[in-house]
């Protein structure tokens, strides 16, 4: 199991411009094998943008990103989209097709692709056309297609934003699953609830620019950059009374 | 009007009364537009995948060729094959001219730019759709080709079908190449043109209510099939 060293992660100067807008600027970032960061920021701030570039599916327009040390792209990753990309099979076929393109045969791929879909709740759903489930079940679904790779990084863009409450916290106990089994967890969210209780670490976004990476309770008690501080003071009432877990 | 009516009437009787004659030249339409469509499917469906999703020299190039050639005049198609295939052309030895090998070649030759040009348009709006998801979970852009064939199934259902029809529909070139020979080469197309001539209409007739019925019902069945696979697979 044990393959290439893939850590640290490195993003060094990346830039990225997308129709003449540009959507990232000069970030700096490095992530450590285990680590667990949320990438906060407003709209538009170039989170997803950063997370894709990171994933290898856009190339940077400047800088680079290295996985220890080299610019090939690493293969021990996977990443769920804020929306996620279902081929018209069942539920279970789209994990099994993941972990077919991976290599992964016999009846291994079944029960591997049995047990990931379990693990997100939707068990009952398995023999459904994927394309037909809703919203919030493609999305559980997304998460057990990534995680039945075993990745050793996952990028969750935004991965409770279209589930019920129930749900989120279904969901948010897997992602706790995937970092126990020693996963690095890269994830957006504007639930900050969410990103408070499950990451180590906040990078906050700004207009396409990092303002600050800071351990997750000095973040929100006492922002390091004024955009954060904004940010937050905006952001928290809203974050209250949206539909989170549990309080804090 | 009523000798078009009683050759009407005649034309059912023909159909009905299992004329033997009008039912083999029906078998042999349809064996060769079946065979041209698939052979002009099993190259067209991969060839427009593999245009839709690689970048290469002269991409746009192909791609106006293949839209130019959906207009492809049968007869220079046939006139073409002819050539080929005559005894002094470079395919002469083969000895098929005038053979329903010669009709499956030029029917499959007009059908292919047709499935082909329809196949990357409609990959090429998957890819646009699909090409992250694929690209995260490790799949390469040639690997990506009949997995996307594949979820696009009842769309290309209505390709094939249309490709078939073309072929079933086809007659200049058939006629070129094929040569109308009775009991050899005369397909539904070809014995329209030539019974009409000649003034058998009954016969004329019968072959172009089966023509058109297998048309609509071709259609009929695609349409039933995407409206099905639209409400299972979304
Ligand atoms: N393909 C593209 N072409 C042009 N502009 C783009 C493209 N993709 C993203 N952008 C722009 O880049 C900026 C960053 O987009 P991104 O999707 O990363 O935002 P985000 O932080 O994820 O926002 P949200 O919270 O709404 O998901 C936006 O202004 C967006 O309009
Ligand atoms: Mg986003």
């Amino acid at each position: 199991m044990a393959s290439a060293p893939l850590f640290p992660l490195e993003a060094r100067g990346l830039t990225v411009v997308l129709g003449g807008h540009t959507a990232i600027e000069r970030i700096d970032f490095v992530l450590d094998a285990g680590a667990r960061i949320a990438v906060l920021g407003p709209n538009g701030a170039g989170k997803s943008v950063l997370l894709r570039v990171l994933h290898g599916l856009i190339a940077p327009s400047a800088g680079e990103v290295l996985w220890a040390g080299s610019a090939a792209r690493a293969r021990d990753q996977a990443m769920v989209f804020q929306r996620p990309v279902m081929l018209r099979r069942s539920a279970l076929a789209n994990v099994e097709f993941a972990l077919a393109m991976n290599g992964v045969r016999g009846p291994e791929r079944r029960a591997r692709a049995r047990d990931a879909i379990e693990r997100v709740g939707l068990s009952s759903l398995a023999a459904r056309s994927a394309r037909v489930l809703s919203g919030g079940e493609q999305q559980r679904l997304a998460l057990a297609r990534a995680w039945s790779l075993r990745p050793r990084v996952i990028f969750l863009d935004e991965p409770t934003a279209s589930l019920d409450p129930a749900a989120a916290s279904e969901v948010e106990r897997v992602i706790g699953e995937i970092h126990a089994a020693g996963t690095a967890i890269v994830m957006t969210t504007h639930h900050l609830g969410l990103a408070r209780r499950v990451a180590d670490e906040i990078v906050f976004l700004h207009e396409g620019r990092l303002t600050e990476r800071t351990a997750v309770e000095r973040f929100f008690n006492a922002p390091q950059s004024p955009e954060a501080a904004r940010f937050l003071k905006g952001e928290l009432p809203w974050n209250k009374s949206s539909p989170e877990p549990s309080a804090d | 009007m009523h000798d078009i009516l009683s050759s009407f009437a005649l034309a059912l009787s023909l159909i009905a009364g299992g004329d033997a004659e009008l039912w083999r030249i029906v078998a042999l339409s349809l064996e060769v537009s079946l065979a041209s469509a698939v052979f002009a499917c099993a190259l067209g469906l991969p060839l427009g995948g593999l245009v839709a999703v690689r970048e290469f020299p002269g991409r746009r190039v192909v791609i106006v060729a293949l839209n130019a050639l959906l207009g492809l005049p049968s007869v220079v198609v046939g006139l073409v094959v002819y050539l080929l295939l005559s005894r002094a052309g470079p395919l002469g030895s083969l000895g098929i001219l005038f053979t329903p090998r010669a009709i499956v070649l030029a029917q499959t030759l007009l059908v292919l730019p047709i499935v082909a040009a329809l196949a990357r348009q409609f990959v090429e709006d998957a890819w646009h759709e699909y090409r992250e998801q694929l690209t995260s979970l490790g799949v390469s852009a040639v690997r990506a080709v009949p997995t996307l064939l594949w979820d696009l199934r009842y769309s290309l259902l209505t390709v094939v079908l249309a490709g078939f029809g073309r072929a079933a529909s086809e007659v200049g070139a058939v006629m070129i190449v094929g040569g109308n020979i009775d009991g050899v080469t005369r397909v539904m197309t070809t014995a329209i043109a030539l019974e009409t001539s000649k003034g058998d209409l009954p016969l004329a007739l019968g072959l172009g209510v089966i023509l058109l019925s297998m048309v609509l019902a071709l259609n009929a069945a695609a349409y039933a099939i995407r409206e099905w696979s639209a409400r299972h697979h979304g």
